[in-house]
């Protein structure tokens, strides 16, 4: 399908930008690197009166760490980040995740921004942005706030973004000492959509975990911080530990039934995951236990 | 083998010095593909060109109340917008049954719906305007008021009373039903040691061709000739059916296939918003241009394969069969397909089950049920890869039961290669296939022993391997059986011209078709090896009415064996009439003669007496030097048409090794083995790209593939991003092997190739599947083996 | 309703001023304005694809790229790559190998393939079948797609294949 017709403004500065969002409220679109919003438009399943290009905006972009912490602009695009030593060094999950984004073609073009913005609840980068604890950065007519992305997504598509404000960057952490992370997605074919994921970021210490923010996405319509992890820290893992955790996480989770997977189906593969993340970061195979038995 | 003294007249055109056939030599003219300069309909443009978008229903099943696209037509750009009714004045509806399939019944069909959808994406109105764009702005503008009617949505109850009745004209929503009863079956099982039965399920399925369908047509008010230029298989059937209904002479349409996207199938049949195409450009006298986005095809392209198929088997505990057993359902759309039926799958499903088998006790029923569903119709393989699943499933259950292994019950019942000619119990005939052949060199080389014991070792570490064979016959080069006999004026024969032209470089005219199978390739190819011209000299010209002699064209794998024949029989001619010439030029006799590399040359060794370009030069411009009452004939045209065996059957036999991942219910497919019978090789690449190609079909169709569609009859996956194709990504190397068992009917001996490798590609898999969870005790006969199957299966979910 | 804007870009080296809709997209603009129709449409919903060109040296959809985004950019399609000779080495592996049938797919194909070849020397198999993993074929079944790459990256690094 050919998209509905629009007008198009290229925005020259952020301001510039939430200037035009802000004259045309909810018929404005921004369009970022366009991997998501191109497809709807090309569906007629969003037709906005207005684009607002902000691709040009060079204040965006860059990766820069300073003080302990790690900024990238919400320009930057899933390349950038796929090759950036900063991220590897400072992010190493972000790199991982990246690999699991779409393909070359998409990742040449698809931004962190956009991706956030977004807020597919079967993507990759919100639930980095929870298990790293980012801080979003964003700019409207008010000026600038800034939002744990614990708090930033709020639905199916939906973020706190109003309508007038656009997300100009996320800090996180640099990763410490003792970090580690995991990810690992189920998708039906290389570069699909998760069936589920998890991305975790740890801090392990000897056979311990320190510290554990394992979240999954594609299992509800946000990326969902798992509280049942908290019941592995500082202390020796069992099987039987695991297992009660595991039956913990079942308990947490509500999943979407749809045409990929049921909901016992998208309980079971978070459960295979969490077992696969701790096994992993404790370098534990015994625990590597396949869900229900 | 070939040798420049043996005598060049006796040596088949097969053995020929610098024969290409049986060679690997590139394709021509793919430079043009790889450079981004083919032309494919969607990219032609021709003056004063129009684009027409079609208003679909947005129903399975509804009145159309009424069309109100007043605000629609007086948007800028829009030329027109018309609907069922206007379209009837100037093309008539059409019924898709041919009479030898006794009782098929169906209902007349509109090219666009007069009064009444009965599926989701039914076109109600055509709108034409400058720009594709513009077409569907304007379409959101018309508006269309629908009473919705109940529709009918699954096979299992379509002939339930309470379930309404789609056509009443018709009386139910049976369109076909078949059955066979040959052997004494009742007995056959009662001495069996044992039996047993399964239900069968399998996804609906869409070729998803990466070019969708596309058509130009272009009425040429002052000739009062109508051009259609379109991406199909069979060029002269759609010339037929277009003067047909549009009240034209054949001869005032002309169709044109240049350069095609992908077919398989999906473009061989006659589709209503095509034909409202047709119409609209007669009406409105300029070129008509449309072209199918990915959504609109997914809910018109014909859809295949929906069925639901209970199976039985009885074996002998020595691993005898003594029976097959089949009741198939299937479940087509509300009309079947123009002009070959949607009752030829379900026809195919019934011959085929237990084909490669010895035993001559089968029972079968088909019926197939109208839906308020997509239309359905032949896809690739056309009911092959149903009738392989069961039999291949059913075989490897009785196995399973006799606690034999799979391999040594194929043995034990595959007719053997030398029982031949004989026949099936569904009364095919079999020339020569060579199962048990195939069946020992597959074993060696996907080293089966060694696997077994790979999966034994592997099975201690929980991890779960599998391997799955598959046994088929294919269907190729049909006879006027397939569909002539039932009164289809499609043609199943296929004729080739082939002349010198004035530089002695040789130009031929098939009238069989390419997709990108290679039918240019096997012809020039074939002609060239018989006149001994290099084929960087022969020029091939097909999918064209006006510029090639009439044929068939090229589906259910004939376009080698019938239009490689008719290639290869007229070179023969035109190089009998060359050598003629030229003895009456060089003074010497036609059997002293020969020609190779592009000239005449003394058969006893090789001299060169006269080139080609010469000998043209003297025909075309000084035939004042011939000596005297020589009228040379530098032209030469056969045709083909197969007329001892209804079909030429091949065989094959395919292995799946895979690993299924017991946590997350994935399948990872590691490799797949495929050894082929079909006759003489003309490019042994080529057929081989096929096989492949085919295979990979068939794994999308196992693991991938499904329309999904709601109770409501919506199709509900209709995007790429939700119905699933299979992506480099998942899909193993596949190794393939051939045996050669040459027709008899034809001098090049070839069979048909194209179709083989989906026959049997999903059987493989979901006997692999469920050999790797044999420890589990769980069976699964349903495909696609999604994770989610195989998780409930297992009972992890 | 909307007014078309003036884009200044680069084309496979020449020089294109166009005046275009907004909602034109990339390759739409390519096909129908200029003609260049060896970049394909299958989906418009940049799964397939079949739209693939570089854009600024980086491949991208065209389907998902709206003509006025590449004011100042430098576009190249398959024409353009066959051209300059870029890919004449691939190509013709493509056509021993018979790496394609129909041909539809092919130029996004290329463009992948290369872009792949042109970031690493050395890609076994697997890697390039993930790269080329967003890539459909429907016809070859990809695997004559690996052994063309395969053999024209081993050929590039002066190897005999």
């Amino acid at each position: 399908m050919k998209a509905s017709a629009f007008n198009y403004a290229r925005a020259t500065s952020v301001g510039n930008a939430i200037e035009l969002l802000v004259a045309h409220g909810e018929g404005a679109k921004v369009l970022s690197g366009g991997q998501s919003l191109m497809p709807a438009m090309n569906l007629r399943l969003v037709t906005p009166d207005l684009i607002v290009d902000i691709g040009e905006l060079a204040e965006l972009r860059g990766i820069a760490v300073s003080g302990g912490i790690l900024t990238i602009g919400a320009l930057t695009r899933h390349v950038d980040l796929l090759k950036s030593s900063e991220i590897a060094g400072h992010a190493p999950l972000l790199s991982d995740a990246i690999a699991h984004v779409a393909h070359p073609a998409i990742r040449n073009r698809g931004t962190i921004g956009g991706s956030l913005a977004q807020a597919d609840p079967a993507s990759e980068l919100p639930a980095c942005m929870v298990a790293l604890d980012a801080t979003i950065i964003i700019c409207g007519p008010a000026g600038e706030r800034r939002v744990a992305a614990t708090d930033f997504f709020t639905g199916i598509y939906e973020t706190v973004l109003s309508a007038q404000e656009l997300l100009v960057a996320v800090e996180l952490p640099v990763a410490q000492k003792k970090s580690a992370r995991f990810f690992w997605e189920f998708a039906r074919r290389r570069g699909d959509y998760a069936i589920v994921g998890l991305a975790a970021q740890a801090i392990v210490e000897k056979d311990t975990l320190i510290d554990l923010r394992p979240v999954l996405f594609a299992v509800g319509d946000r990326p969902v911080l798992a509280n049942a992890g908290a019941k592995l820290l500082k202390r020796a893992i069992t099987t039987a530990l695991l297992a009660e955790v595991l039956s913990g996480l079942d308990k947490e989770l509500d999943p979407p039934e749809d045409q990929q997977a049921s909901s016992s189906m998208r309980r079971h593969l978070a459960k295979v995951l969490l077992a696969r993340c701790v096994s992993t970061l404790l370098g534990r195979p015994d625990l590597n236990v396949g869900g229900s038995r | 083998m070939t040798s420049s003294r043996a005598n060049p007249e006796t040596l088949s055109a097969l053995d020929r010095p610098n024969s290409y056939i049986g060679k690997v030599v590139p394709r021509p003219n793919l430079d043009r593909l790889m450079q981004g300069r083919g032309l494919y309909v969607s990219d032609l443009e021709l003056p004063r060109m129009a684009h027409v978008v079609f208003v679909r229903s947005p129903h399975a099943h509804a009145k159309i109340v009424g069309i109100d696209a007043g605000a629609a037509r007086s948007m800028p750009g829009v030329i027109a917008i018309v609907t069922g009714e206007e379209f009837a004045s100037v093309i008539t509806p059409w019924v898709g049954v041919l009479s030898h399939l006794k009782g098929l019944k169906s209902a007349p069909q509109h090219a666009i719906a007069i009064g009444r959808v009965c599926w989701q994406g039914e076109a109600v109105a055509a709108v034409v305007a400058t720009g594709r764009a513009v077409a569907e702005d304007a379409a959101e503008m018309v508006s269309v008021e629908y009473e919705e009617l109940e529709a009918v949505t699954d096979m299992r109850t379509a002939l339930d009373p309470q379930v309404p009745v789609i056509h009443s004209s018709l009386g139910d929503n049976l369109a076909f039903e078949r059955n066979l009863d040959a052997g004494p079956v009742d007995a056959a099982f009662a001495g069996s040691d044992e039996i047993v039965e399964a239900d069968f399920v399998f996804g609906r399925h869409t070729g998803v061709t990466l070019e969708p369908r596309a058509v130009v047509a272009d009425w040429n008010v002052a000739e009062t000739r109508l051009t259609i230029y379109q991406g199909t298989q069979a060029p002269h059937m759609v010339q037929n059916i277009a003067a047909l209904h549009l009240g034209l002479e054949e001869s005032q349409v002309r169709v044109v296939c240049k350069d095609v996207g992908g077919s398989f199938g999906i473009k061989v049949h006659i589709y209503a918003d095509e034909m409202a195409t047709y119409a609209l450009s007669k009406l409105l006298r300029r070129p008509i241009k449309f072209v199918a986005d990915r959504v609109e095809s997914f809910n018109t392209d014909i859809h295949a394969r929906d069925h639901r198929c209970w199976g039985r088997i009885g074996v002998k505990r020595d691993g005898t069969i003594m029976a097959f057993e089949i009741d198939d359902l299937t479940g087509i759309g509300p009309y079947s397909m123009y002009p070959r039926t949607s009752a030829i799958e379900a026809n195919q499903v019934v011959n085929l089950v237990g084909g490669p088998y010895k035993t001559k006790n089968y029972r079968a029923r088909a019926r197939v049920v109208f839906q308020n569903k997509n239309v359905m119709c032949q896809y690739r393989s056309v009911g092959h890869p149903i009738a392989c699943s069961v039999t291949e499933g059913l075989v490897d259950l009785a196995a399973s039961r006799i606690g034999m292994d799979p391999l040594e019950v194929r043995r034990r019942n595959l007719i053997a290669d030398d029982a031949y000619p004989c026949a099936s119990p569904s009364g095919l005939r079999f020339e020569l296939l060579s199962h048990h052949a195939a069946l020992n060199k597959l074993t060696a080389m996907m080293n089966y022993d060694a696997l077994r014991a790979e999966q034994a070792a592997l099975r201690k570490k929980n991890v779960h391997r599998g391997i799955g064979i598959a046994s088929f016959i294919e269907v190729t080069n049909p006879s006027a059986a397939f569909y002539g006999v039932g009164g289809a004026r499609i043609s199943s024969q296929d004729g080739v011209t082939v002349r010198l032209d004035a530089q002695g470089a040789v130009i031929c005219q098939t009238s069989i078709t390419e997709q990108g199978q290679g039918s240019e390739s096997l012809t020039a190819q074939i002609v060239g090896s018989v006149l001994g011209v290099s084929m960087a000299r022969v020029r091939v010209i097909l999918g064209d009415t006006d510029q090639t002699p009439y044929g068939g064209g090229t589906w259910a794998s004939r376009g080698a064996g019938i239009g490689g024949e008719a290639a290869l029989q007229a070179a023969k001619i035109l190089r009998k009439n060359i050598l003629d010439v030229a003895a009456a030029i060089l003074q010497s006799a036609p059997t002293e003669l020969d020609i190779a590399n592009d000239a005449v040359v003394k058969a006893s060794d090789g001299t060169a007496r006269i080139e080609l370009r010469e000998l043209a030069r003297i025909v075309y411009f000084r035939p004042d030097t011939l000596p005297p009452g020589i009228q040379p004939e530098l032209m030469a045209t056969r045709h083909f048409v197969p007329r001892n065996y209804p079909f030429a059957f091949t065989n094959g036999v395919q292995a799946s090794w895979l690993e299924v991942d017991t946590d997350t219910g994935f399948v990872k497919l590691l490799r797949h083995w495929v050894v082929e019978d079909c006759g003489t090789l003309i490019n042994p690449q080529l057929v081989d790209e096929q096989i492949r190609g085919g295979v990979v079909q068939g794994l999308g169709a196992a693991l991938f593939e499904k329309c999904i569609y709601d109770e409501r009859g919506q199709l509900t996956n209709a995007n790429m991003a939700d119905y699933l194709v299979p992506m480099s990504g998942e899909m193993p190397d596949i190794d393939v092997g051939h045996v050669v068992s040459p027709t008899a009917e034809t001098e090049l001996g070839a069979k048909g190739a194209g179709e083989a490798g989906t026959a049997g590609a999903a059987a493989a898999v979901a006997n692999a599947v469920n050999d790797a969870l044999k420890p589990f005790g769980a069976i699964i006969t349903e495909i696609p083996l999604t994770p989610q199957v195989v998780l409930t299966a297992l009972r992890r979910i | 309703m909307t007014a078309p804007l003036p884009i200044s870009l680069h084309v496979n080296g020449e020089r294109v001023d166009a005046q275009v809709l907004p909602r034109l997209n990339l390759a739409d603009f390519l096909r129908e304005q200029l003609k260049l129709t060896g970049t394909h449409v299958g989906c418009e919903h940049g799964v397939c694809g079949a739209c693939t060109v570089r854009m600024n040296g980086e491949i991208v959809r065209s389907c998902l790229m709206l003509a006025v985004q590449t004011h100042g950019a430098t576009v190249e399609t398959i024409e353009g790559l066959s051209d300059s000779g870029e890919i004449t080495d691939l190509q013709a592996a493509f056509r021993d190998r018979n790496a394609l049938q129909c041909g539809f797919c092919t130029p996004g194909m290329l463009m992948a393939a290369q872009d792949l070849l042109k970031q690493e020397s050395e890609p076994d198999r697997e890697r390039i079948r993930e790269h080329l993993a967003g890539n459909y074929c429907r016809c070859t079944g990809y695997q004559a797609i690996v052994d063309a790459v395969k053999t024209t990256a081993r050929a590039r690094r002066g190897r005999k294949p």
